[in-house]
């Protein structure tokens, strides 16, 4: 191609012309498109512009993401890909549950088309969600007070929620645990909603510092938003009790500020989607206006699909009238629909009893794998561990993750250098990601991080 | 019990997608619904290509495909794919790896990730927009936190171009400033620069450092040809500058519902384009962490097996072909009645849409003595018509001009 200088700030160009025949745009086939069989191509090239974005830096890796990165390129044969919470079998592959099979097959057979769906998503899909996380027939749902919609699973959905709060509650802060999921406070600073952190982890006892949490959420500002996690907390694994749930829920009521739920693991903790979801019901119990942020990555194993929802209990029906409106209008310039083929997989999975007691089975068996391997590590450590270290942090916690307590950079360094064992650096681990086989490797790497790395 | 939402308005319905809504609550056998831009047979309904179905069936039939997150700027293949596509399999910007392609929520999705990219990391934070365009794009970019200004385009007089108008306005515009350019098939008005004018502008942009942000919604709906379709932007690429693209599969492959597009930014040099896709990564993470396996796997499949991609191009021809007869026979049908005034544009304009000119008191006319439902602006989707329903159309159209003229 030829190449010219542009002269800068003229309008009048020097153009090289060039035999039209010789200039091939797209494909060999292509012709060019001029009209006029006398006008010859014109061509530059900017040769001396710098680029408009020179002065980019290249951005650091996810820091939970680039953890699988990390790990596909490592080589040695002992690797362990404890990073991002993604369900494995026991032969540590993934797994796409056979009634998600199923429900795609139905849906091929059935030949639905690939419609746009409303803004705020599949209708069904709505219904079921909604049903499932409040229970059907419950009151927030006759009385038709709850509004939602489809979002782009947990991240998405919270993503939504963070604009409204932004827009309708300027100034408002929310306030997350100490620690939390690294994404939360992402989404808050890209929607410009300000956060503050109330305490939630103590590393001391490697258990809840329930009376710091308490204080710090009575300390914010009266109308703030408070974070919590409905199960199975990311990254520590640790729920407060029924009782602590009761005395948050007293202090939330007492300073007039708003819960907003996070609820990426219900069936996935206990194994049971009723019990994993009594903190949010017994909120709704004290006819509280709150947020719920679902997700079905974990629970029906549809990752990829991005498929969740934002919940807004409302005081009415006529608020949640408004608040949808809402919500749609701050998703329609986001990505104007959200995508069908999760949400239809839900939909059909939760409408039809077979499938859904085929769910709820397949449910269980993963939430029994994950605590059946917390067992094998806790025995594999008290084993293996002649400190008299008191390791049963490890089964008071529930879910996918547990916080080691090896969150000093260093340990987390030598899991991965030494023991190729990979996990982030606030010493979280995914349990689903451990076999039973590699329990006693994982031991030995925890525990030599532990004792010998300061 | 005094609700926290009390200050929340109730919102109106979107203009474009409400206009589906209102169609669906009309029990008029006599409905037509030529709102929003999705296609339709002739019988009316809408279409899932043969070409998607089977690419749908190798997905969900292969044992080994599982659904674990892809990564956060989507398939890798898809991305390729889709830069090929556009830009052309031999673009020097992509052998010389100068694109950042990011998978995204279709155009929504691409525009919106773009222009959050802009505002964090570009010099220039104002967009110029054509004057009409697509009603989502003032909200997409103002959400992004840049500011719209507009440029003439659609002369009503001639209901075609004001080229004039749109060479004052970049040339005034500042240096740097972003401008908003619809490849092919300009959504509302179906009026397109011709190659020459294209070229113009050209020019005329990179004088004065203007960052084109190409809208690719129709690439080979509009014409019947995806090469044809794909000039202007090839040849902005050709000249070494840069700029940033957002295409959609949704017309083009029929995949809407799944929101399958991609985000690609042509750059100066392959280490600016590492960087910008590091960059693009943080604007996506907090948004919705990664994109939807679904759709782009369809479409990965499909450009991959150059059998399924020729049976694309031969299914996208027939929906083409299909539109331009629906444009001929209401051209005819008006001319038939003696509908009064100039309705060649009709003909001339390209793509799903036609902007026939009408006002807003014709158009509600329209949908209250017609059943025909539409957007207020004028704007039809030649797509929801057949056969059958050109002569309703017609009659509607000749009755809100004669009566209300």
């Amino acid at each position: 191609m030829a190449s010219s200088m542009l002269s800068l700030g003229s309008t009048s160009l020097l153009p090289r012309e060039i035999n039209k025949d010789k200039l091939k745009l797209g494909t060999s086939n292509s012709k060019p498109f001029l009209k006029a069989k006398s006008f010859s191509r014109v061509t530059m090239t900017v040769a001396v512009k710098p680029s408009r974005f020179e002065g980019i830096t290249m951005a650091p890796p996810d820091p939970i993401l680039g953890v699988s990165e990390a790990f596909k390129a490592d080589n040695n044969e002992m690797k362990l890909n404890l990073g991002v919470g993604a369900y494995r079998t026991e032969e540590l592959q993934p797994y796409v549950l056979n009634v998600v099979k199923k429900a795609e097959n139905l849906m091929l057979e059935r030949g639905d088309n690939k419609e746009y769906l409303p803004i705020e998503g599949l209708a069904a899909f709505n219904k079921a969600t909604a049903e499932l996380l409040f229970g059907a027939g419950h009151p927030v749902i006759k009385e038709q007070r709850v509004a939602t919609i489809q979002g782009l699973s947990g991240t998405g959905s919270l993503r939504l929620a963070a604009a409204l709060i932004e827009r309708y509650f300027p100034g408002a802060k929310v306030v997350i645990s100490s620690p939390t999921w690294g994404n939360h406070k992402n989404i808050f600073n890209d929607a410009k909603v300000p956060w503050s952190e109330y305490r939630y982890y103590d590393p001391k006892t490697i258990g809840l510092d329930f009376e710091g949490m308490i204080a710090d959420i009575k300390e914010a500002p009266e109308g703030s938003f408070i974070l919590l996690h409905g199960c199975a907390h990311n990254p520590t694994g640790i729920d407060p009790t029924p009782e602590q749930w009761v005395k948050i829920a007293d202090v939330i009521q007492e300073k007039n500020h708003i819960p907003f739920f996070d609820v990426a693991y219900q069936g996935f903790a206990s194994g049971s989607l009723d019990e994993d979801a009594a903190s949010v019901r017994l909120f709704a119990e004290r006819g509280m206006e709150f947020f719920v942020a679902q997700s079905y990555s974990k629970n029906l194993g549809l990752y990829a699909e991005r498929i969740g929802a934002i919940n807004v209990v409302c005081s009415s029906a006529d608020a949640a009238t408004r608040v949808k409106s809402q919500l749609k209008r701050i998703a329609r310039p986001m990505y104007s629909n959200p995508p069908v083929h999760g949400a239809r997989i839900v939909a059909n999975v939760v409408g039809d009893a077979t499938m859904f007691s085929e769910w709820k089975a397949e449910m269980e068996m993963m939430a029994g794998r994950i605590k059946t391997v917390r067992q094998e590590l806790y025995d594999s450590l008290v084993s293996k561990d002649k400190s008299g270290k008191d390791w049963s942090f490890i089964l008071k916690q529930i879910g996918m993750f547990s916080f080691t307590g090896l969150n000093k950079a260093q340990q987390s360094d030598n899991m991965t250098d030494k023991w190729h064992v990979y996990m982030t650096k606030d010493g979280r681990i995914s349990l689903a990601g451990l076999s039973l086989a590699k329990c006693e490797y994982l031991a030995d790497a925890i525990i030599d991080s532990y004792h010998n790395v300061s | 019990m005094d609700s926290v939402f009390s200050n929340v308005a109730r919102a109106p319905e979107d203009p474009i997608l409400g206009v589906t809504v209102a169609y669906n609550n009309d029990p008029s056998p006599v409905k037509i619904n030529l709102g929003v831009g999705a296609y339709r047979t002739e019988e009316g309904k809408p279409l899932v290509l043969d070409v998607v179905r089977k690419a749908e069936q190798l997905l969900v039939n292969d044992p080994s495909r599982v659904k674990e997150y892809i990564p956060i700027v989507g398939i890798a293949d898809f991305n390729k794919l889709s830069a090929k596509l556009i830009l052309g399999a031999d673009s020097p910007a992509i052998k010389e790896n100068r694109v950042a392609t990011i998978q995204c929520l279709s155009g929504t999705g691409s525009l919106r990730v773009g222009a959050e990219f802009l505002k964090k990391h570009y010099h220039q934070s104002v967009i110029y927009i054509p004057k009409p365009t697509w009603g989502n794009h003032p909200k997409v970019f103002n959400l992004a936190g840049l500011s719209v200004e507009y440029f003439r385009y659609y002369d009503p007089a001639t209901r075609g171009l004001d080229f004039k108008g749109l060479l004052e306005d970049l040339g005034a515009a500042p240096s740097g400033a972003i401008v908003l350019l619809h490849a092919c098939a300009h959504n509302p008005t179906g009026v397109d620069p011709t190659s020459e004018q294209w070229e113009q502008i050209r020019q005329l942009m990179r004088s004065k450092s203007l960052l084109p942000f190409f809208d690719s919604a129709y690439q080979g709906f509009a014409s019947g040809s995806l090469d044809t379709d794909a000039q202007s932007v090839r040849t902005f690429v050709a000249d070494g500058g840069e700029c940033l693209i957002a295409q959609s599969y949704a017309k083009n492959m029929g995949l809407y519902g799944e929101r399958v597009g991609a985000l690609s930014i042509v750059c100066k040099s392959a280490d600016v384009a590492s960087k910008v896709e590091s960059q693009v990564k943080l604007v996506v993470r907090p948004m919705y962490s990664s994109p939807p396996i679904h759709g782009a796997s369809i479409v990965a499949t499909i450009l991959k097996s150059s059998d399924m991609y020729n049976n694309w191009t031969i299914e996208l021809k027939e929906m083409a072909d299909r539109i331009k007869s629906m444009r001929q026979q209401l051209f005819e049908a008006i001319q038939a009645r003696g509908t009064p005034g100039d309705w060649s544009h009709i003909i001339k304009q390209i793509g799903m849409f036609t902007f026939t000119g009408l006002n807003k008191e014709q158009v509600e006319f329209m949908t209250q003595e017609f059943h025909i439902y539409m957007t207020s602006d004028g704007r039809i989707s030649m797509a929801g018509l057949s056969s059958k329903t050109v002569p309703h159309l017609a009659d509607a159209m000749h009755a809100a001009v004669t009566r209300l003229g």
